[in-house]
């Protein structure tokens, strides 16, 4: 017989999960594993609400099982180590994202690329090696393999840091992979949201053209004036898109909705570069003739590696680059729920656990 | 289609070329129909001609009287942008097709189901001697067309593995690159009676029926890049799934309709969708070149000109193995 969720660890744990496609969240008491030897133990201080998380408790993409405790941009302090861990210690600040394991042993694995190994396992809702179900970061604590967990930079604010560990290398990894990381390239970024604006700031920081790409009006002086971007192009706007055809290095683009890319393949330079980082969760249309004849190309892009993470949050904190976020309590998890699949946040929530977690 | 006749002057810069032969390209059958919207008839097609020079400018200096030479689907282009300066004068937003274009001054292009054309010097290749004359002129479109991506997105690692979607004019001449590149290469169709002709006579090393979906289960992830010739609309999910970690499949087709692009495995596998449009007059003479030192020549099936429209009924239903090519010498007197 299935153990329940409070039996299956020996070390008691709670936070809030969601239990039905309905996505509502709700207090719930679960376990987390022994320390392990390579393991570290942390109190959770903050995590922040993706897009995905959203997109996971109401099961939009169909794979989801319940209950689910969310939540990949996790940040909090050590509280406890196991023997062979070298990396951190009682006290230090650390940071885990979307991944908590993989195989260690695929080409994948030995290339820092643990973001495509097949048997990757995800911070929440996927199978752990001992066959329990992960839990995320709406919690109290964690046990996390040292090699999945990232050293917070002593100067970047836990709040404002936390939802780096997935919208920053979600966007980080294509810009360094794709070559769009350099002065001389004009980018382009289509959805202003988590991962949008904090994709302006890394593309300052890196002396790229940054030309934002949105279906708002409402943003424009948002995007220019406090996040520095250079030009700002409404997507419906005809005449805006065609004074700007073949003027972009690549594009990154963050949307999950399903729409048309014709308009952005039209944006870029020959031989440009547009690169998805949004899933949405059906096809899109591929007009193949801009493709030929601009030598263009469509690619995807999934988070990043460890090691390219670390480098990202390390990045981030030497150009003082953090995201932009609306602090709340747990108790408003629904709500900001809501909110976000309107879009109606700057730009990222992020649920003070410490604060406001407590037991029920 | 019927016959026409067409005589152009020789200008400073201009080779005038007899043609002997001229491939019949599945782009020609294209436009005769106007499948893609903007044929203006009368339209004379034919862009991978090879024959003799009969004629050449005061200024000419790559080329003299008796060579033997090959016009493939460009005639002109403006020389100045950064494209035409980088080599690259397929790219250039004033590039002059071969037929069914216009010069500058506003005549039109005619190609090579003709007895004769007259190009600039620029726009023509120089015929390796040790290339067969009827086998080489579908290099000329097809050959370069499937070369240049193979070039651009580093299909040319020996020990790789590409696939090759569709077996036709390009995909075989695709194959036989692929062998000379070192690359191990499976030709993926959907036509099962190909097997043999792409084993043992084209020297693929497997082949792979889209509708076996046991086949097409082991060979997931198993190939560096897909080049996919295929011009009707096809699905592009399972190519994909076939790639591996940040694998390119790159399109040379042209569907004359969008296809549907999953974006979840690009995005869990890294993985691109690219597209390349011919190549530049420079790389067309490497293929050239590099197509006469590996014995490398399209597979076709020489007809008269008065079978052309015969030729493109069965072209329309991939009756051929791989290439018509008109004799036209032998076959349009005046």
């Amino acid at each position: 017989m299935a153990k329940s969720p409070e039996q299956e660890h020996p070390q008691a744990a709670f936070g809030w999960a969601a239990r039905d496609p309905s996505g509502l969240l709700s207090p719930f008491k679960f376990s987390r594993r022994t320390t392990g030897e390579k393991d570290v133990k942390f109190k959770v201080f903050f995590c922040g609400i993706c897009h995905s998380d959203l997109h996971s408790v109401r099961n939009e993409w169909g794979f989801s099982t319940y209950p689910l405790v969310p939540g990949h941009e996790i940040v909090g302090e050590v509280v406890e180590v196991g023997s062979k861990v070298e990396k951190f210690k009682a006290g230090d600040k650390v940071g885990v994202g979307c991944l908590v394991g993989s195989c260690g042993s695929c080409d994948s694995c030995h290339d820092q690329l643990e973001n495509y190994c097949p048997k990757m396992i995800l911070t929440y809702g996927a199978m752990y090696h001992d066959g329990t179900m992960t839990h995320g970061g709406y919690s109290n604590m964690m046990v996390v393999d040292e090699h999945f967990a990232i050293k917070f930079p002593q100067n970047m604010p836990l709040d404002a840091g936390a939802p780096l560990l997935c919208a920053g290398i979600t966007v980080y990894s294509p810009m360094k992979f794709f070559g769009l990381d350099h002065p001389g390239i004009h980018l382009g970024l289509v959805g202003l949201g988590g991962l949008g604006h904090v994709a302006v700031k890394f593309a300052k920081a890196m002396g790229v053209k940054v030309t934002v790409i949105s279906s708002s009006p409402g943003k424009r002086e948002e995007a220019l004036q406090r996040l520095g971007a250079d030009a700002f192009l409404i997507s419906s706007d005809t005449n805006q898109v065609q004074a700007a055809m073949g003027t972009m290095d690549g594009i990154i683009d963050t949307v999950s909705a399903v729409h048309p890319i014709l308009p952005l393949i039209g944006l870029l330079k020959q031989n440009g570069k547009l690169v998805l980082v949004g899933a949405p969760d059906r096809p899109l249309e591929l007009p193949v003739f801009p493709l030929i004849f601009g030598r263009k190309i469509v690619a995807g892009s999934c988070i990043g590696g460890i090691q390219e993470t670390q480098e990202m949050i390390d990045f981030a904190a030497k150009h003082k680059i953090t995201a932009d976020i609306e602090v709340i309590s747990i108790d408003y998890v629904n709500t900001a729920m809501d909110r976000l699949a309107k879009g109606d946040v700057k730009y990222r929530f992020v649920i003070d656990i410490g604060n406001t977690l407590k037991e029920a | 289609m019927t016959a026409r006749a067409f005589t152009g002057e020789n200008g400073d810069e201009d080779v005038t070329i007899k043609i002997l032969f001229c491939g019949v390209c599945h782009s020609d059958l294209h436009v005769a129909k106007n499948e893609w919207g903007f044929t203006n008839y009368p339209v004379v097609p034919g862009h991978e001609m090879v024959g003799t020079v009969m004629k050449v400018g005061s200024d000419v200096k790559k080329f003299k009287v008796g060579e033997r030479v090959g016009v493939g689907v460009i005639v002109g282009s403006c020389k100045k942008c950064e494209s035409c300066q980088q080599d690259l004068e397929n790219y250039c937003p004033q590039t002059i097709f071969t037929y069914n274009s216009h010069y500058t001054d506003g005549t039109k292009t005619y190609g090579g189901y003709s007895d004769m054309i007259v190009v600039d010097e620029r726009y023509v290749l120089r015929f390796p001697d040790n290339l067969p004359l009827e086998g080489g002129a579908p290099l000329l479109c097809a050959g370069i067309t499937v070369y240049s991506p193979m070039k651009y997105y580093g299909m040319t690692e020996p020990g790789k593995h590409l696939g090759v979607a569709g077996l036709g004019g390009l995909g075989h001449v695709a194959v036989k690159m692929g062998k000379a590149f070192g690359l191990k290469v499976t030709v993926i169709s959907s036509s099962p009676k190909k097997e043999t002709e792409a084993i043992e006579r084209l020297g693929a090393d497997s082949f792979l029926v889209t509708s076996d979906p046991a086949k097409m289960k082991a060979a997931l992830g198993t190939m560096d890049y897909i080049i996919d010739t295929v011009s009707a609309v096809h699905p592009l999910l399972p190519l994909l799934s076939l790639l591996k970690l940040n694998g390119k499949l790159v399109t040379v087709g042209l569907p004359d309709k969008p296809l549907e692009l999953p974006i979840f495995p690009l995005v869990l596998g890294r993985k691109l969708v690219g597209g390349s449009d011919i190549g530049g007059m420079k790389e067309t003479q490497e293929m050239l070149d590099f197509c006469a030192k590996h014995g490398i020549a399209a597979d076709v099936e020489v007809i008269q000109m008065d079978y052309i429209n015969t030729a493109m009924e069965r072209l329309a239903k991939s009756d051929v193995r791989y290439r018509f090519v008109i004799d036209v010498a032998s076959s349009l007197s005046q």
